[in-house]
């Protein structure tokens, strides 16, 4: 086994620029230093005197809530935005990078939240898009790429077949080739956003088993994330930002969950709400051998059976596009189921559009906020209205009741602590987490039987999320009956009285929230059964 | 044999597709120059269009640029022949004036697609809206000019390129002969097409700028983070893109006839478009759909020149029967029966159409 070169700091590399053919590698130096970083957006500092160091072989952790800074400051580092004061080294050496394309060139590369691969194209031609290993002037050498591919995924310990189309890989197997884009630009830095966010925990767990062997080759591993307990399992090095500041800096040895949750919060945070003691009642809301087709025609839900009492939350857990999305567009209204029923309060309501579905007492909190939940454009008070404006108090016959319609949403405003400047200002400029609460504070204050929550948490913040998952519990102790489909496992399993895993258009499991194991459902969600299996396109070396 | 074929024909009503079948297999050599010649345009027209599409931009303007290309091709190459009067080459019968007449339809080909890239990369203007700008403009401004320029003083043009004559002993060739003699009995640019659809067709495929184009039309943000200029590789397919849609033109007045009618591209841009959804977006996809959209239509010429006769006469009574018109609208009821999506399902570049908008670096 050669060391790799990436635990030296490499000699410049063929195209020429003056901070690296000038000045030398310093000894010992960090891979990675940024010194007093920072950025003003009008009104905001998004970066506040930011100083962060990483090492050759470190895997370092970048914790913080949304809107905290982390973004912008690997924007920074990955030249996408200019800081206005502040400097980055890399191995000692101060550098200016003026793009991505110069990024990458200085061995820093990014994995994307949102993967930057193009689904058509094949594992081989997204590795070398950009930096494409060539015959000769025009024509690529596939067969060199081919063979450089399966070397570098040997290395770190998985097998891939460069031409299989990306489109149909697991996510996991996407962030894969993402890890292999980057190694293939010979990267030494690598940042990871939020890489687990669409992963299931076993693929989470072979993930940080690809970053722990890249860290032992000398790579720096930058791991952005807002999940504690990954930080503390992966990362060597964790340092908090809030609000645009460093506000600590740990190993995992001296920190435990709790004070990393405080440092990034800013005061006591209770991770775990106390869901408290449930008492169910009557069913109040079933499915009965549900079909439905998606919209290719291919049949999304086969079968699906359930039922959900009332004063009890139902979880469906599973890893996106098994079917999910609908089978609670079917049985909100949004979509005809092809075979089935649905009942609520005993009532058959199979195929009812949303409205009538309303007036039966079902609330929905739809997953796309922006696309579902909200007309972004419309003032929030408009917004806070949409599933009531054509009753009483807000319609008097064919006119609207302004007055009636600003009342409430102050109220609402309240009661639910939105935080805006007023009610009339457009949905679309709220934070992420306050169009969440408004969304919440529609759907909650109608008169409930049954309340679908489809992941009424996702990319919100802890705070927000603490308060979604209240409000969620105080709703089931006053007797309504909650379906809740979320791919967040924890969420899952810490509202859940029982639990389903859905995979592949079906409910594969039921178990009971309580005792519920995370290894177990993460593999349900993987495979669909209980026990080990293959993975479906190469297996572990 | 012959008996055998006598006894199919005979058979009521099965017999006439047998007929047909026989009737096609007896004229389509000598038919096949006149696809190709017809497909020529057409195919030149779709390579524009694989070249603008697969690298995300719409473009519903082949069809005006290709008219557009068409007047100044006729009218570069009768000023031209009129400076440089000569005699046609051996070969080809090329003349100054046509080489001069085919640049000049090439390069104004190329500054009509510069504006639709600009309108629709640069701008980000609606890409249908700029498309049924070049087409209105280059319906009224051709037909303007031409009565300034043309029908005031009328001229004769540069003439044609000519045909070229593949040796008898290759056309005779067993199987392979009516093929050859179907891509050699051809003017230049019909013949260079094929040339031209089977190098854009290994580009797209195997070179670094065709993985990029690929990319650029799929998931142009992708492409930018591993540092592709998402834009300017936008801007040179689109204008490479329109020499192509200007060969076209090109073809209808100097190699098809050697005159300028208002509007005589007559649908061939949308037609193309159609080619290259038929052909899902490849080069040899669209070749081959245009190949059969032509074919349609030289049938309806043949039936009108030389209908089924002899042991056929029944076949050519139903035929002849039928209107010509119905032939002559064949080629476009098939248009519509595919663009209706009847064949399949073709799945065009996800980001064609959309604007790229580069993260500003702030």
């Amino acid at each position: 086994m050669t060391e790799p070169q990436a635990i030296q700091p490499s000699a410049p590399s063929a195209v020429p620029s003056p901070d690296r053919t000038l000045a030398a590698p310093v000894e010992n130096a960090p891979a990675l230093e940024m010194r007093g970083i920072t950025k003003r957006y009008p009104g905001v500092i998004a970066n506040d005197h930011i100083d962060l160091e990483v090492r050759p072989g470190e895997i370092h952790a970048l914790l913080g809530e949304n809107g905290a800074g982390k973004s912008t400051l690997m924007n920074i580092l990955y030249g996408l935005a200019v800081p206005d004061e502040g400097e980055i080294l890399l191995d000692g050496v101060p550098v200016t990078i003026s793009g991505p394309s110069d990024a990458i060139e200085r061995g820093i590369s990014m994995v994307h939240q949102h993967f930057m691969l193009v689904p058509v194209l094949s594992v081989a031609e997204n590795i070398l898009l950009g930096e494409e290993t060539m015959a000769n002037a025009i024509f690529l050498d596939r067969s060199e790429a081919r063979r450089r591919i399966r070397e570098l995924g040997a290395r770190f310990g998985f097998e891939i077949d460069p031409d299989a189309p990306v489109g149909s890989l697991s996510v996991g197997w996407q962030q894969r080739v993402e890890i292999l884009k980057a190694l293939y630009r010979k990267a030494r830095i690598l940042v990871l956003d939020e890489p687990t966010a669409v992963l299931t925990p076993q693929e989470t767990e072979e993930i940080f088993a690809v970053l722990r062997r890249l860290a032992d080759e000398g790579h720096s591993v930058i791991f952005i994330s807002h999940k504690l307990y990954e930080v503390l399992a992966v990362a060597d090095r964790i340092t908090v930002i809030r609000r645009g500041r460093v506000v600590g800096s740990r190993t995992p040895a001296e920190t435990n969950e709790e004070d990393l949750a405080e440092l990034m919060v800013g005061r006591e945070v209770q991770l775990t709400v106390d869901r408290g003691e449930s008492h169910p009642g009557e069913p109040a809301f079933t499915v009965e051998d549900l079909h439905v087709q998606d919209d290719r025609g291919h049949e999304a839900v086969r079968g699906v059976t359930l039922e959900v009492r009332a004063g009890e939350i139902f979880g469906i857990a599973g890893v996106a596009g098994n079917g999910q999305d609908e089978l609670v567009e079917a049985i909100t209204g949004l979509r005809k189921p092809k075979q089935g029923r649905v009942t609520l309060g005993g009532r058959d309501v199979t195929g009812s559009g949303p409205r009538k579905l309303g007036a039966a007492g079902l609330a929905y909190v739809p997953g796309d906020r922006h696309r579902f939940g909200l007309v972004l454009s419309f003032p929030l008070q408009d917004n806070l209205v949409l599933t009531s404006y054509h009753k009483s108090p807000f319609a008097r016959g064919l006119v609207r009741d302004d007055q009636a319609c600003e009342d409430w949403a102050n109220r609402s405003i309240a009661e639910y602590d939105i935080r805006t400047p007023s009610c009339d200002v457009p949905a679309g400029t709220l934070s992420g987490g306050n169009q969440q609460k408004a969304v919440v504070a529609r759907e909650f204050s109608r008169d409930l039987k049954a309340l679908v929550l489809d992941q009424p948490t996702r990319g919100l913040d802890v705070g927000s999320i603490e308060f979604i998952h209240r409000q969620a519990l105080a709703k089931r102790d006053a007797g309504t009956a909650i379906l809740l489909v979320s791919a967040e496992l924890d969420e899952i399993l810490e509202l859940s009285d029982r639990i389903a895993v859905m995979y592949r258009g079906e409910l594969v499991a039921v178990v009971d929230g309580r005792t519920a194991n995370r290894e177990e459902i993460g593999l349900l969600m993987a495979t669909g059964r209980r026990e080990e299996s293959k993975s479906p396109i190469g297996a572990e070396v | 044999m012959e008996q055998l074929f006598q006894t199919l024909y005979g058979i009521p009503l099965l017999g006439l597709v047998f007929q047909l079948g026989g009737y096609l297999v007896d004229r389509l050599p000598s038919i096949a120059p006149i696809v190709l010649g017809l497909a020529a345009p057409i195919a030149l027209g779709a390579l524009c269009g694989v070249m603008n599409e697969r690298s995300g931009v719409v473009n519903i303007g082949i069809e005006g640029i290709m008219l557009i290309a068409a007047f100044v091709a006729f009218v570069a190459g009768a000023f031209a022949a009129d400076a440089f009067p000569a005699e046609g080459s051996d070969v080809f019968g090329v003349t100054p004036a046509l080489l001069i007449g085919v640049a000049a339809a090439v390069i104004s080909a190329m500054l009509v697609s510069l504006l639709h890239a600009w309108l629709s990369i640069s701008i980000r203007a609606d890409q249908i809206i700029s498309g049924t700008i070049i087409n209105i403009a280059a319906l009224g401004l051709t037909g303007y000019l031409n009565r300034l320029i043309i029908s005031a003083n009328p001229r004769a043009g540069a003439g044609t390129f000519k045909s070229f004559n593949p040796p008898d002993a290759l056309v005779d060739l067993p199987i392979i002969g009516w093929v050859l003699n179907m891509f050699l009995d051809q003017g230049p640019i019909a013949m260079i097409v094929i040339v031209l659809v089977i190098v854009l067709q290994i580009m797209l495929f195997r070179s670094r700028w065709g993985l990029r184009t690929r990319a650029v039309g799929e998931h142009p943000k992708a492409a930018d983070t591993v540092g592709i200029d998402v834009i300017a590789l936008r801007y040179r397919n689109v204008i490479i893109g329109g020499a192509f849609a200007g060969l076209a033109g090109a073809y209808l007045t100097l190699e098809a006839t050697s005159s300028f009618q208002n509007g005589m591209t007559s649908g061939r841009g949308f037609i193309a478009l159609a080619a290259v959804i038929f052909g899902r977006w490849t080069p040899i996809g669209s070749f081959g759909a245009a190949l059969m959209f032509t074919a349609a239509e030289a049938l309806g010429v043949a039936i009108r020149f030389r209908p089924p006769d002899g042991d056929l006469a029944a076949l050519g009574d139903v035929m002849t029967a039928i209107p010509n018109q119905v032939y002559g609208a064949l080629p476009y009821i098939i248009t519509i029966i595919i663009l209706a999506g009847v064949v399949g399902r073709s799945i065009p570049p996800a980001a064609v159409g959309q604007p790229y908008y580069k993260e500003s670096r702030a």
